[in-house]
């Protein structure tokens, strides 16, 4: 019946979403009880973060120069050139340097932490380490959650910087524009209210990416081929729930400070 | 089950204190129908039971069960004298911590190096000093005969090793109550026989109180019919038609506990599925 499978699946979705809210509210706070792996907090901001530099920073760079290419016909149009630096740096800071690093690092770090996670619980490695007496959520999920936070924020930073750069490139070596010209407009117009949105967004990102690698790798049954499915889940899901998420903050921040 | 009394018995029964392990009428379910049902069972201090049965009938989950990596439906678990039936999650650590377990493929970290696996529990404790540590970790890999793997990783183990480190592991921490999940299952003869006297050795040498499964028969008969000499440093065989009282057998079928006692009654039960087994 149509409607019994409808039912089933609105309950499977109801149950999921019950379940990871609980996973993420007892791995954030694990934070505040002993035991603290601080160990772990640094390994993993060395994996998430200083692993991830190069895919943000040429990420970051090129966007900030396909941003320049393409503003520059429609900013000639209607005489406003000067503005390349403006467009370019706002729009790196407020929106794309935070979604652009957030599903990068997603792409690279929640895959990896649900295929790490999954192996580990179908090859029993979860298990032993709750058996030897090791709190498996404190151990390997709270690190990750509040390591990817905080990466996630300076390589947010690395990215903004670097597509302002790469604006900068494409504006001085192929626009023929005045690079002072471009830098002067990229900071003099930048407000409290931009900067605030592009920092508060990749903490929110920085969870959602790390929480929902971790929840599907924990939650890994059926061997290699679930393994498998539990990343491709971790990466659709934490991509689509960042853009979402960031659609709401968006929206939220420019109620609170309105341009 | 049999209810004849063993023929001839080593001298070490089970003394009468409160015991280690005690299940009370437990069911566990997962989605579908009941893996275990309504199971009942105690280990005494110092006692081993030998837990039987195919592939497939919940032996594993019953020993998850006993240390709280699975939790009843119904009925009850106890485990050093507490009841974890619906204990939570961060209580149950202290107590694991006094188990020691060793899983069916071992379960070894693979990031982690043998040292780093063995001394996993005590690298937990930021008060115990390294050199302590690599002591202890030498100490078990010796007790193991594994001393040489000290700085390897365990994809460069063999399948034996593998168990013989997981073995290691398990003693660390000088458990109160070991588990031992199919230790020799998939091994080769020789192998077998070196773990087998390992968990002899942790029995007779330590007294240490066990549960073990298996549904390999002559791994099992070993258990009973031999014992750990301490000063010629292996196992030997008891006179003939002497067991050892403190290793006891369970046997499950189709989720269900249908016999337990000692190996002569074993021996002699009527039921059918148990002499199908031993045929």
């Amino acid at each position: 019946m149509a409607i019994n499978a409808i039912d089933d699946t609105a309950k499977e979705i109801v149950l999921t979403v019950q379940e990871y809210s609980l996973f993420a509210w007892r791995a954030l706070m694990n934070l505040f009880r002993p035991p603290i792996y601080w160990t772990d907090f640094l390994l993993q901001s060395d994996i998430v973060g200083v692993g991830s530099v190069a895919i943000v920073l040429l990420s970051g760079f090129f966007t900030g120069g396909v941003l320049a290419l393409q503003s520059a016909a429609t900013l000639a149009a209607f005489g406003a050139t000067a503005v390349t630096g403006q467009f370019v740096s706002l729009t790196m800071i407020r929106e794309l340097g935070p979604v652009l690093t957030g599903v990068m690092v997603s792409g690279r770090n929640a895959s990896s932490m649900a295929s790490e996670l999954g192996s580990m619980v179908v090859t029993e490695q979860i298990d032993a380490m709750r058996a030897l007496g090791v709190d498996p959520m404190r151990k390997l999920v709270t690190p990750r959650i509040y390591s990817s936070i905080v990466m996630l924020l300076l390589l947010t930073i690395v990215a903004d910087a670097c597509g302002i750069l790469g604006g900068a490139a494409v504006t001085v070596l192929l626009n023929h524009q005045n690079g002072t010209q471009y830098f002067h407009m990229a900071y003099e117009r930048l407000r409290y209210p931009d900067v605030v949105q592009g920092m508060v967004k990749p903490l929110f990102f920085g969870f959602i990416l790390s929480s929902i690698g971790c929840f599907y790798g924990m939650r890994t049954t059926g061997g290699t081929q679930g393994v498998g499915r539990s990343t491709i889940s971790a990466v659709v899901s934490a991509s689509v729930l960042i853009i979402f998420v960031d659609f709401l903050i968006t929206h939220v921040l420019l109620t609170v400070f309105p341009s | 089950m049999s209810a004849t009394p063993a023929t001839a018995s080593h001298p070490r029964a089970p003394t009468e204190v409160s015991p280690v392990v005690v299940v009370r009428d437990a069911t566990v379910a997962f989605d579908g129908p009941p893996v275990l049902k309504d199971i009942g069972f105690s280990v005494a201090p110092a006692e081993t039971r030998i837990l039987l049965g195919p592939a497939g009938v919940g032996k594993s989950v019953l020993l998850k069960l006993i240390n709280g990596l699975v939790r009843p439906a119904e009925g009850s678990v106890w485990l050093f004298g507490e009841e974890i039936t619906s204990m939570p999650e961060e209580r149950l650590f202290p107590l694991r911590a006094r188990t020691g377990m060793v899983f069916q493929e071992g379960a070894l970290f693979d990031s982690l190096t043998v040292r780093d696996n063995v001394a996993y529990q005590l690298l937990q404790d930021a008060s115990i000093a390294d050199e302590e540590i690599d002591n202890r970790v030498h100490e078990a890999l010796s007790f193991v005969g594994l001393e040489e793997t000290f700085a390897l990783f365990p994809a460069s183990l063999s399948g034996g090793m593998r168990r013989r480190v997981a073995i290691a592991r398990a003693l660390i921490n000088r458990p109160e109550l070991l588990l031992y999940d199919s230790p020799t299952g998939g091994l080769d003869p020789v192998t077998s026989t070196t773990i087998m006297d390992l968990v002899m050795k942790e029995r007779d040498v330590h007294g240490t109180p066990s549960i073990m499964v298996t549904h390999r028969l002559q791994d099992a008969f070993m258990l009973c019919t031999h014992c750990f000499d301490a000063k010629r440093g292996e196992a030997v065989a008891l006179p003939k038609g002497e067991t050892v009282a403190n290793t006891t057998f369970l046997m499950l079928e189709d989720g269900r506990l249908i016999f337990d006692g000692s190996l002569h009654e074993l021996l002699h039960s009527e039921n059918a599925f148990v002499r199908e087994f031993l045929e």
